[in-house]
């Protein structure tokens, strides 16, 4: 907008405040804890619940840390971690779709049905699926903006609904096998990625990252503004230049990094990009936050919801699709079972806010890592599901006590 | 719906017969009550025969008004919230706009904010008669208003706030060139923000008020219109708030600011506008009438429990003799005279 009445950037001073961008390690610290004080706890909780799980499993059964079993836990979250980056959009936006479940097992039994049984092109029955979730998230879009139902009773209905349409698709056989040399299946379970290329990858992350943050940055000191240190910068890069290379190392000492996850990681980034860094983004978190405000603002609030439930549904087709194609099969249990509540529950334990408006897409990948780790290092223990379903219950419950501890501080950081 | 003259011309309470009350010891010559209860005005529409920054004598006299409102009239149905109001704002002047409860302040401001347009009487902006449909007509216009519930997500940080819906490159957020510009308003305001990158929820009432005003401002408008800004505020940050007013004053605005606090009025108007049961019911000078008068005018009445207690506390000073009150003052006796 031409019309913001201020001096060019030049004129900046940048001496508005003390505490803005942090500059090096301290600074990042001390900003850190701020934050937290301030109610806003970000990733820091699950990632110290991440830590603790890894420990105790580790203690249990030394199985759990092995390359072999890293490698399985990495392929095996990415359906429901998929589907729970969906689940985010809809809780940024103050909302919820709790039909996710069943509508990943109809979109899995539409692509079986259409690929196998009436022998389209494997793309194009995935295709046909994706664009039928995409379709029935509009139309709980229309149920909720026209006519104000509130979105879980919406989704409560769809839940039940797609359920039937699912055990109807697949038809009184219950269960569809995809064949074991279709590129869906072996994408979801032998496609990894050659270590070398793998390798390059984490260089061009890394170099990404360096490059992302030193542009920032020199923007940032251009315009007067306090900006991260180049040591920092250096820092934070070859951290993660050595993190994921020591992950890409340990993997590959077994079947390696598989496409599906990398192909999990890249929905993360972009939907992380998307929140963070575009005008959208910003208005979805104001939808969440304050939906008047939003509104008042010119955003059209109408159609970030819409936005928001079309995600969501499409994501949940996607990963109903890849469950399928891991298990080479789509039947009555696929989306199933606590398939559902696994996806919302990843969204929160990541540290998405059911309140609405806080949160992030990296919250739905750490949030399916910190599930499918209890989940797996249970079974290592040769311990039934009860467990799991206890375990992950008071995880879950932890997480959200932690989500209504924050939002009460916030309240009282508020007052100061 | 009582005729707000019957005060005027029904004079039948045993304080008339009282020696007038004096203002507080240090404020502007004491006033007969009898005059104040002169300040009864145009509930008939057209009489724009005086400008009122003229008047208040801010900067030696504007030709015309910024904005200039007349005959303004709404009803809900059956309820008349606003019968014939005049209003009259220049360039750099504060007006408070003040009232009992459901004497139309709100619903003033909306017709000016397009929330709710009038239903006759005509708005001049800047010399063109103009009409307000919408919120984004007001703002295309120039008129930028900050309801009372500040409208601000709590979530997002003072620059995601500032910019919301407006953002720089919406496929790649320019948040460096937000930042500084977000940056140099609020230093431009004077405003003492901890950091533009902390979210609206660790801010104080008076720090979110400094950001919703400063997030109107974005918009250049000409006028700014402030619902009730420091209603919900301790003195400190009222201060602050009030501070902010006359900061906008000295950029040029005008203001409108609906108040309660007399005080409040006091210390930041130039012009208080009185509205009382949907009619005006007064414009006075902010330096020379005191808040008993003002309380006068907003009840409608001196004799009721507010003025009693205000007199009461006045004490011995109301002994004083009283003088011809100057500048609007004056000026509105002539004009309820006609
Ligand atoms: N949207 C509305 N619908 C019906 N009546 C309204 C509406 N808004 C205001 N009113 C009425 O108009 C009168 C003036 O209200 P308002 O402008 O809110 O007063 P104030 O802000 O001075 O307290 C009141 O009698 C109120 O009940
Ligand atoms: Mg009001």
């Amino acid at each position: 907008m031409s019309d913001v009445d201020v001096r060019p950037p030049a004129a900046a001073t940048g001496t508005a405040g003390a505490a803005d961008e942090p500059s090096g390690v301290r600074g990042a610290f001390s900003a850190l804890t701020a934050r937290m004080r301030g109610g806003d706890l970000g990733v820091a909780p699950v990632v110290a619940g991440l830590i603790v799980i890894w420990t105790v499993m580790q203690i249990l059964n030394p199985v759990f840390l092995s390359s072999d079993n890293l490698s399985n836990l990495t392929m095996e979250m990415v359906p429901v971690g998929v589907i729970s980056l969906g689940v985010v959009f809809m809780l940024l936006v103050g909302q919820i779709d709790l039909s996710v479940g069943s509508l990943s097992g109809v979109s899995a039994a539409v692509t079986a049905v259409l690929f196998v049984d009436q022998g389209f092109n494997p793309w194009l029955a995935v295709l046909a699926a994706v664009a039928l979730a995409c379709l029935i998230g509009w139309v709980y879009a229309q149920v909720f903006n026209r006519f104000g139902v509130p979105s879980f009773v919406i989704t409560l209905a769809g839940l039940l609904g797609f359920l039937g349409l699912q055990l109807h698709v697949l038809g009184a056989k219950g269960a569809i096998n995809l064949p074991f040399d279709s590129k869906l299946v072996t994408f979801a379970q032998l496609d990894f990625v050659p270590p070398w290329l793998a390798y390059t990858l984490v260089v061009i992350a890394a170099a990404a990252l360096y490059g992302t943050g030193q542009a920032r940055a020199s923007a940032r000191r251009k315009a007067g503004l306090t900006a991260t240190s180049q040591r920092m910068l250096v820092l934070r890069s070859v951290a993660v230049l050595a993190g994921l290379a020591l992950a890409v190392w340990y993997l590959n000492r077994d079947r390696g990094v598989g496409w599906m996850f990398v192909f999990f990681l890249a929905l993360v980034l972009v939907a992380n990009y998307v929140l963070t860094r575009t005008k959208y983004g910003k208005a979805v978190y104001a939808v969440g936050g304050n939906v008047e405000a939003a509104r008042r603002a010119g955003i059209n609030v109408r159609t970030i919801y819409t936005s928001a439930f079309v995600i969501c549904t499409t994501l949940a087709a996607i990963g109903g699709i890849l469950a399928a194609a891991r298990l080479a099969a789509a039947n009555q249990s696929t989306g199933a079972g606590d398939v559902n509540l696994n996806a919302i529950a990843a969204a929160v334990i990541g540290g998405t806010s059911l309140f609405g408006g806080r949160g992030g897409a990296w919250a739905s990948l750490l949030g399916i890592l910190v599930i499918q780790s209890i989940s797996n290092g249970l079974t290592l223990l040769n311990l039934d599901s009860s467990y799991r379903f206890m375990v992950t219950g008071v995880v879950l419950m932890l997480a959200v006590a932690l989500d209504s501890v924050a939002r009460r501080s916030r309240a009282s950081a508020g007052r100061a | 719906m009582a005729n707000p003259g019957g005060v005027l011309l029904v004079p039948i309470h045993e304080e008339d017969a009282a020696p007038p009350h004096g203002s507080p010891p240090s404020g502007p010559p004491p006033l007969p009550t009898k005059a104040s209860r002169r300040f009864v005005m145009s509930s008939s529409p057209p009489s724009p025969t005086r400008s009122v920054a003229a008047d208040a004598g801010t900067s030696g006299g504007t030709p015309a008004p910024l904005l200039s409102l007349r005959g303004i009239s709404k009803s809900f149905g059956a309820v008349a919230a606003l019968s014939g109001v005049d209003l009259d704002v220049s360039a750099g002047e504060v007006v408070a706009l003040v009232g009992d409860n459901g004497a139309g302040k709100s619903t003033l401001v909306k017709t000016l904010s397009g929330v709710h347009p009038p239903d006759s009487g005509t708005i001049t902006f800047e010399s063109r008669e103009v009409s307000v449909t919408s919120p984004a007509a007001a703002q295309q216009l120039g008129i930028a208003t900050v309801f009372q519930d500040l409208a601000l997500c709590e979530n997002l940080n003072v620059i995601e706030n500032l910019f919301l819906g407006r953002e720089l490159r919406g496929l790649r957020l320019d948040d460096v060139t937000m930042e500084v510009r977000s940056r140099e308003l609020l230093k431009q305001l004077s405003a003492k923000i901890p950091s533009v990158r902390v979210p609206i929820a660790g801010l104080s009432g008076g720090q979110r008020q400094t950001v919703a005003i400063a997030r109107s401002l974005l918009g250049d408008p000409k006028v700014i219109i402030l619902d009730e800004p420091t209603a919900a505020l301790g003195v400190a940050q009222t201060a602050e708030v009030l501070n902010l007013i006359e900061r906008l004053r000295e950029r040029g605005h005008g203001v409108i600011m609906i108040s309660h606090n007399m005080a409040d009025v006091k210390a930041v108007a130039d012009t208080v506008a009185v509205l009382r049961l949907g009619r005006n019911n007064g414009v006075f000078d902010a330096a020379t009438t005191s808040a008993e008068e003002l309380v006068a005018a907003i009840t409608g009445a001196t004799d009721n429990e507010v003025t009693r207690r205000a007199l009461r506390s006045a004490g011995a000073a109301a002994v004083k003799t009283p003088a011809q009150p100057a500048g609007t003052t004056a000026d509105k006796e002539g004009d309820a005279d006609e």
